[in-house]
């Protein structure tokens, strides 16, 4: 057996590039071309991408399938709306802080959650986020169970004319969203993201050529939990307003992204971003039938599940043999 | 310390009802490992199914049972053998992410039919009623909760070690292709084995309907309740399963003493304490 030369990586072709910096360039600049309706939205559609690439990698990647995202998104958002609220420290460190305080918890969580198997380490991730918000539904401080505002000094301390403060709030939420898009692209294209796909792909062969699987899937646990805590804090920077209830959302935090991810194609970067764009494209259409759109939206990922487990862009995948952001390596 | 009897006693009492909840759970992940997310929404389909049958006959609802219980045992089987059973597997993803979809659709499925308005189950004398002994005051309901769940318990125990049906769960459960090849078959073994679990699922919603209020979102705290009495339990033990449903009882009780709003908090943190020393629950069927 010879060892795969390094050029053996797919070639990145020029025309990738330019889509990205197209796409970034596009996103930058959106605060002069859209009103306000539309930079919410694009907030929000880049946010919930963000997440739902997140937790791919979690489930598609490293085989841990968490329905507790939520527990980092909240405690993100908490930490950001304590430190600038009670402390006045600057946003952008209590950005960076919520990051950090994410990340410890999902430290704190993985040794007693890694001791459940498969289904039920889901199940156990959702009791550790619901723990984590009756915690925080209890502390008069952050407003118990009404939660509480971001104080107005708070927010001036970003920009003290609003247009240009909304600007700004765009811009952290789509920086730290497309930030996380790219990052977990290169690290699925760097050796620790080949050691990740041999775990998912084959646990027992991985650990034999000296994968530390345990320690593998907990990086990978703590740095989505961290940048989800990062994502919930610049979500609720730019709602100021935060509540347990919809800080700790199960749907609008998990089930809402893993819907997406499933119906787009786990495993798959591509998956993510078609799941997202479907999430998106159904909502606007059908969000005045409230609970009917939940429904068709579980009968869709219950489907995809039965009849095409790849998703949509495995369907294309399978078809067309296209690939937008390949992480595959072929000898 | 006779001021904390109460509340262990009472506790005991509503860890007969997460014994309920939790006992449907412990039999499905024992015959094909198989985890339902929507098992507690499905114990409040349940209890809708008995709020319609009261308001249709105006039968009792402990008598309302011998009609919910075959209605949502054929349920489970039906979407065992035509849904469930195309996601057994290698990849656990496909069970998860149905039982998460059927959840959703149950939840949005009931809020559509019924609103948010909150119901329940009028019971009658027996709501009320009560046995006093030392001073403690012991709810007829509850005590009769804990007795069916003794017996539910005690039932699957006597079905897995004494009949045919049992057998077949236990050979399916150690190697299903093996027990195919001996002439078991597979696909309906497990088909009953859901129906059993729905069978419970019915009489759980019922007793829960008859307790407390419900919602179309009151699924997914039953759920929970269910799966911390069966992990602290340890997978694979029935009566491992009763001792856990018990216990998360009495932490709740006792959390409740603290504060009403400490009580559910009360059973996670005692949830996380048994996980951390005892990573395999409390009477793991294997050692």
């Amino acid at each position: 057996m010879t060892p795969i030369p390094a050029s053996s990586a797919p070639r990145r072709p020029d025309w990738r590039w330019l889509l990205a910096a197209a796409l970034v360039l596009a996103v930058a600049s959106a605060p002069f071309w859209a009103g306000r309706a539309e930079l919410r939205l694009l907030s929000e559609v880049l946010s919930f991408l963000a997440l739902a690439v997140l937790w791919n990698l979690l489930a598609g990647y490293a085989g841990l399938l968490s329905v507790g995202q939520q527990a980092f998104v909240g405690l993100g958002g908490y930490v950001l709306f304590v430190l600038c609220g009670h402390y006045g420290v600057s946003p952008y460190l209590a950005i960076a802080l919520s990051i950090v305080g994410a990340g410890a918890l999902a430290a704190l969580f993985a040794p007693l959650l890694f001791r459940l198997d498969g289904a039920y380490f889901a199940v156990g991730t959702w009791v550790a986020a619901e723990t984590v918000m009756l915690i925080f539904a209890m502390i008069p401080a952050m407003g118990g169970g009404a939660g509480m505002s971001l104080p107005a000094g708070a927010v001036k301390a970003i920009a003290a004319e609003k247009e240009l403060r909304e600007a700004v709030i765009f811009w952290l939420v789509a920086g730290l969203s497309l930030a996380t898009l790219f990052g977990v692209f290169a690290l699925l294209r760097s050796r620790a993201g080949l050691a990740l796909m041999a775990v998912r792909d084959n646990g027992l062969a991985a650990a034999s050529l000296g994968i530390d699987i345990w320690r593998t899937r907990f990086f990978t646990y703590v740095l989505v939990g961290g940048l989800a805590g990062g994502l919930g804090a610049v979500i609720f920077l730019q709602k100021l307003r935060i509540s347990p209830t919809a800080a700790f959302s199960l749907n609008d935090w998990s089930v809402m992204v893993i819907f997406a991810v499933v119906i787009g194609g786990i495993g798959k970067l591509e998956g993510a971003i078609i799941g997202t764009l479907i999430y998106f494209i159904l909502r606007e259409m059908l969000a005045d039938i409230g609970a009917v759109y939940l429904v068709i939206l579980g009968a869709l990922a219950i489907l995809t599940m039965l009849f095409a487990r790849k998703g949509l862009w495995g369907v294309v995948d399978a078809r067309l043999g296209w690939s937008l952001l390949p992480t595959e390596r072929k000898p | 310390m006779a001021s904390l009897l109460d509340p262990i006693f009472q506790g005991l009492l509503l860890g007969g009802l997460y014994t309920i909840f939790a006992v449907g759970l412990s039999l499905i992940f024992g015959v094909m490992r198989l985890v339902n997310i929507a098992h507690g929404d499905f114990i409040v389909l349940a209890a809708y199914l008995a709020h319609m049958v009261l308001t249709l006959t105006g039968l009792h609802p402990l008598a309302a049972l011998v009609i919910v219980v075959p209605l949502m045992a054929g349920l489970g089987y039906v979407l065992q053998r035509h849904v469930l059973t195309r996601t057994i597997g290698d990849d656990i993803l496909p069970p998860l992410l149905v039982t998460f979809g059927m959840a959703v659709i149950v939840q949005n499925g009931l809020l559509t039919a019924f609103s948010t308005n909150a119901l329940r189950l009028p019971a009658g004398a027996i709501e009320t009623a009560s046995i006093g002994f030392g001073g403690i005051n012991l709810g007829v309901l509850p005590l009769l909760t804990l007795a069916v769940a003794v017996a539910l318990i005690a039932g699957l125990e006597f079905i897995f070690a004494r009949t045919r049906l049992g057998r077949a769960f236990r050979a399916t459960s150690d190697d299903p292709q093996m027990a195919t090849a001996m002439g078991v078959r597979t696909p309906h073994v497990f088909g009953l084995a859901m129906a059993l679990c729905f069978a419970t699922v019915a009489i759980a919603g019922v007793f829960l309907a008859m307790r407390s209020n419900f919602d179309p979102f009151s699924g997914p705290a039953r759920l929970l309740f269910g799966f911390e009495a069966v992990i602290i339990g340890g997978l694979g033990s029935f009566w491992g399963t009763l001792a856990g449903g018990l216990i998360l009882g009495v932490a709740q009780s006792l959390g409740a003493q603290i504060s009403p709003q400490v009580q559910v908090l009360a059973g996670h943190i005692v949830f996380f304490l048994i996980l951390a020393v005892r990573p395999r629950g409390l009477f793991p069927k294997t050692a």
